[in-house]
């Protein structure tokens, strides 16, 4: 394998893996402090890069659209905590499988009503459609590094607000504890509309920063959701720190797998053996993964609770 | 009483599906009949999984994969052995290589509980949904036309009506076969289990191997679906196995009522009656039927079947 | 003395820093009573969870008559002849009271892996069933859901359920917890009513009822075994007042 083409997977592994842990995050604080199971965190990634795409188009600019499309998008997510969501915290698992399976088919039928079956286009702005030289030899698509700066960017973000503010404070105490962060804030429903709205808010930057790589389409949410959920589960549910692991991981194994498990077999296997069983290998890596994690440690790699 | 008006809905029940295909004629909708035989195939399946997760307590959110396996069986022999054209070697067959799968994945996915059994079990599903994907030989993504029906002695499976009784047939004996298991000792236990674990744990109970066998059962039937799905509809793919077929297969055991020997007949059938009505009205039907089923969680949790049943 | 029935050796358990069971070597002999006494948070209930086999210990060994069974899980204890009553009631709330010991009948008479026979036809079950529920005094709410039942009902179908898989020995972690002084009493006669029938290792606060019950008694505290003996040489020794009986004094 060579250099370059090393180097340029690993870029790009890591910029699916950042562009997970946007999803992951909120996913994994909902998951873990309101014991929530929500399988609309998809419908919201959806819609956010719907959002983006239609207000950058009317508004002509990338930026604008960005802002607005997060900013609206965190608004339904936190409407949607109060008119729907909070009802079911206290409620099993089932009924809030079921709850938030019909909000993906409300969502997935909303957004073709409103926006019709075509995929839409965002464009990647001009400044950045170039490519950069980063080393000798390898040149990388420019917004592909804005991806990874943005992702890191938020990375520190999460950080910062979870280890050093009030309410990252409440958060953490919630997710290793809930009974206790519930004694402690008189009034906890803030904190969790607050934190779905800023899941939201991530899920929207991850559709519009994906949005120009992949196709903004209907069903697009369903796919990564599953995909942030193994990333959840593999990080220990709760776990901001498990989240970003994992998705690193498996925006890692993901990339490779994808790009050498094909042509390794190939070397190994006859011809039409290998054609069959790389794709296929490579594409279950990461579930492969998942079992194996949850096969040695039952609670994921960084468990939020004792 | 009761007991009458229980029985008055089963002969009543049993007499609109022995004479369907009769109905459907006088109406001249012959196409009712191919649906039903469709509605009985998702009850067999939202059945299988209610026993899973009504009886046993074991939420998974890959069920699909063995009603996958199951068509893939009779889709791959079609290719591959083309001679096997009667039912009664195929769907044994089909029945058994997916007993076979869940014991495998079962005996992984069983030792996690709660959420990471859900995520578990969609992750082998969807691992399984991937690699039929990629299995180009038996069409990959597009699936897999089948060119005709198995075959049983003495009957024309062509015909939609005669499927159709074969199907109710099947669906009849495995319902008969999951109300008996639920008044077994078996069922006792699985139900003490989906109670209380720990204390089966300690009364003596091995509550994995029971665990185990009612996955592998589910597992089966979910198989024996899949392979009549595939006669159904003389086509498969993977998407049968994907996690919005296992999603579909849980609404349905939640709207019919968890638990409930019924359950999976009266989703299924709540599920793709409201689908087939709305379809009619507007495009978006989508939109109503996931408001039906918010309405569902928030205001009737225990499902049709806690409608029938009597107040406590 | 007779036989022993259960002994651990230098068993041990910790949960992150803190050592919930200390090298705790300990022998219970066939047909005793043996009160474990100590402290909240002393390790007992920590130390029951390991002998039925619900925790894995860390180190150590736990032997049954003479059959090292560390690595037994709790189903195959269960079937060795251990029976468990839980601290925090562990019952099957939504069957009825008469289901749930059906259920622990069941266990011990015969293969589980039947499918087809319903059980209401085994009038067997029933019956012994019937029978245990009339030796704890629950026959009266045999047919009742166990969720409807008062907390002191609960306590006694503990025991119920334990009794019902033919038990060589009884693990009872405070059967008497949060209940009344009458309950209490009641359940203190049953206890004694088991005495020779069974093997007991019985966790309890009260010190009239183990004075009045046990054979033998051991005193944990903080994870250790600091004394074995019994009832008058516990009462008589200093470090046990000091350390534990004295504390209740004063309390
Ligand atoms: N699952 C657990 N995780 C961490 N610490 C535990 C756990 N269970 C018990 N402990 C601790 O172990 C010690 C012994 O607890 P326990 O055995 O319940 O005491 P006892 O039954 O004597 O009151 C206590 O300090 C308790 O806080
Ligand atoms: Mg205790």
């Amino acid at each position: 394998m060579s250099w370059p083409l090393f180097a340029e997977q690993c870029l790009n592994g890591l910029q699916f893996g950042l562009m997970l842990f946007l999803l992951a995050a909120g996913l994994t604080l909902i998951f873990g402090i309101m014991d929530l199971i929500n399988l609309a965190h998809g419908s919201l990634y959806m819609l956010g890069a719907y959002l983006v795409a239609s207000l950058a188009q009317a508004t002509g600019s990338f930026a604008l659209g960005l802002a607005l499309g997060v900013a609206a998008t965190a608004a339904i997510g936190m409407a949607l905590e109060i008119a729907v969501l909070r009802g079911l915290y206290r409620r099993d698992h089932l009924s809030q499988v079921l709850a938030t399976f019909a909000l993906i088919m409300i969502a997935n039928e909303t957004t073709r009503a409103l926006w019709g079956v075509q995929p839409l286009v965002l464009n990647v702005p001009a400044a950045l459609s170039g490519s950069v030289q980063l080393f000798a030899g390898i040149r990388y698509p420019a917004f592909r590094l804005l991806i990874i700066a943005v992702g890191l960017a938020v990375a520190l973000a999460l950080y910062f607000l979870v280890a050093r503010t009030r309410l990252g404070m409440l958060v953490r105490a919630g997710a290793s504890n809930r009974e206790m962060a519930m004694v402690m804030g008189t009034d906890i429903r803030w904190l969790f509309t607050a934190v779905f709205g800023v899941g939201a808010g991530l899920c929207a930057l991850a559709g519009a920063m994906l949005g120009p790589l992949l196709a903004v389409q209907v069903g697009m949410g369903e796919n990564i959701l599953i995909l942030a959920f193994v990333t959840v589960v593999i990080g220990g549910i709760g776990s901001i720190r498990g989240a970003f692991v994992g998705a690193l991981l498996i925006g890692i194994v993901d990339t490779f797998g994808r790009a050498f498990i094909p042509t390794g077999l190939r070397a190994l296997l006859s011809p039409a053996v290998a054609d069959v069983a790389g794709p296929s290998l490579a594409s279950i890596s990461i579930y492969l993964l998942m079992v194996g994690v949850l096969f040695w440690k039952p609670q994921g790699l960084f468990p939020a609770r004792g | 009483m009761n007991h009458l008006r229980r029985h008055g809905w089963l002969l009543a029940t049993l007499a609109v599906a022995l004479s369907l295909p009769q109905l459907a004629a006088l109406c001249g909708q012959d196409f009712y009949v191919s649906f039903a035989s469709r509605l009985l195939i998702w009850a067999l399946l939202a059945s299988s999984l209610n026993l899973l997760v009504g009886m046993g307590g074991m939420v998974s959110l890959g069920h699909a994969a063995y009603f996958g396996a199951g068509a893939y069986v009779v889709g791959i022999l079609s290719v591959e052995a083309p001679g096997w054209s009667s039912a009664l070697l195929v769907w044994p067959l089909a029945v058994a290589l997916s007993a076979l799968l869940a014991v495998v994945i079962g005996a992984v996915c069983l030792r996690t509980r709660g959420v990471y059994f859900i995520m578990i079990t969609l992750a082998f599903a969807q691992m399984l949904f991937y690699i039929f994907t990629s299995l180009t030989p038996y069409g990959g993504d597009d699936g897999l036309s089948l060119a005709k029906r198995l075959t049983l002695p003495g009957l024309a499976m062509a015909g939609d009506a005669t499927f159709y009784y074969v199907v109710l047939a099947i669906f009849a004996a495995c319902l008969t076969a999951l109300g008996r298991l639920q008044a077994s000792r078996f069922g006792r236990v699985l139900a003490g289990i989906k109670d209380n674990e720990e204390r089966m744990e300690s009364l003596g109970y091995a509550t994995f191997r029971f665990k185990l066998v009612a996955y592998i059962i589910a597992g089966a039937l979910a198989g024996l679906a899949g392979a009549l799905m595939a006669n159904q509809n003389a086509f498969v793919s993977p998407n049968m196995m994907s996690w919005n077929e296992s999603g579909i297969a849980l609404v349905m055991v939640i709207l019919g009522g968890l638990g409930s020997l019924w359950g999976g007949l009266a989703g299924a059938a709540a599920f793709l009656v409201l689908e087939e009505v709305l379809t009619g009205f507007t495009t978006h039907w989508q939109i109503v039927l996931g408001l039906i089923l918010l309405a569902v969680v928030f205001f009737a949790p225990r499902g049709i079947a806690g409608l029938f049943a009597k107040q406590p | 003395m007779s036989e022993i029935l259960l002994e651990t050796r230098a068993l041990r358990k910790r949960y992150g820093g803190l050592v919930a069971t200390d090298s705790v070597s300990l022998a219970v002999h066939r047909g005793e009573c043996h009160a474990l006494i100590g402290p909240n948070g002393a390790g007992k209930s920590t130390l029951i969870a390991q002998l039925a086999g619900a925790l894995v210990p860390d180190a150590g060994s736990i032997h049954f008559a003479g059959q090292n069974i560390t690595g037994f899980s709790a189903h195959r204890r269960a079937a060795l002849g251990f029976a468990r009553s839980f601290q925090i009631t562990s019952l099957l709330p939504n069957f009825t009271v008469l289901e749930n010991l059906a259920l622990a009948v069941q266990s011990v008479s015969g293969s589980s892996f039947r499918f087809w026979r319903a059980v209401n036809d085994e009038t067997e079950l029933f019956e012994r069933a019937r029978e245990i529920l009339r030796s704890v005094g629950l026959e009266d709410v045999a047919t009742r859901p166990v969720g409807s039942l008062g907390h002191g009902e609960h306590r006694q179908l503990e025991l119920a359920l334990a009794l019902a898989t033919r038990p060589q020995l009884l693990l009872l972690d405070e059967p008497m917890a949060g209940i009344g002084p009458e309950e209490s009493e009641r359940m203190v006669a049953l206890i004694a009513g088991l005495k020779g029938r069974y093997t007991l290792l019985l966790v309890e606060h009260d010190m009239d009822a183990v004075f009045r019950l046990a054979d033998r008694v051991s005193v944990l505290l903080a994870g250790r075994v600091i004394a074995t003996g019994t009832a008058a040489e516990i009462r008589a020794n200093g470090e046990v007042r000091r350390a534990y009986l004295g504390e209740e004094e004063n309390a």
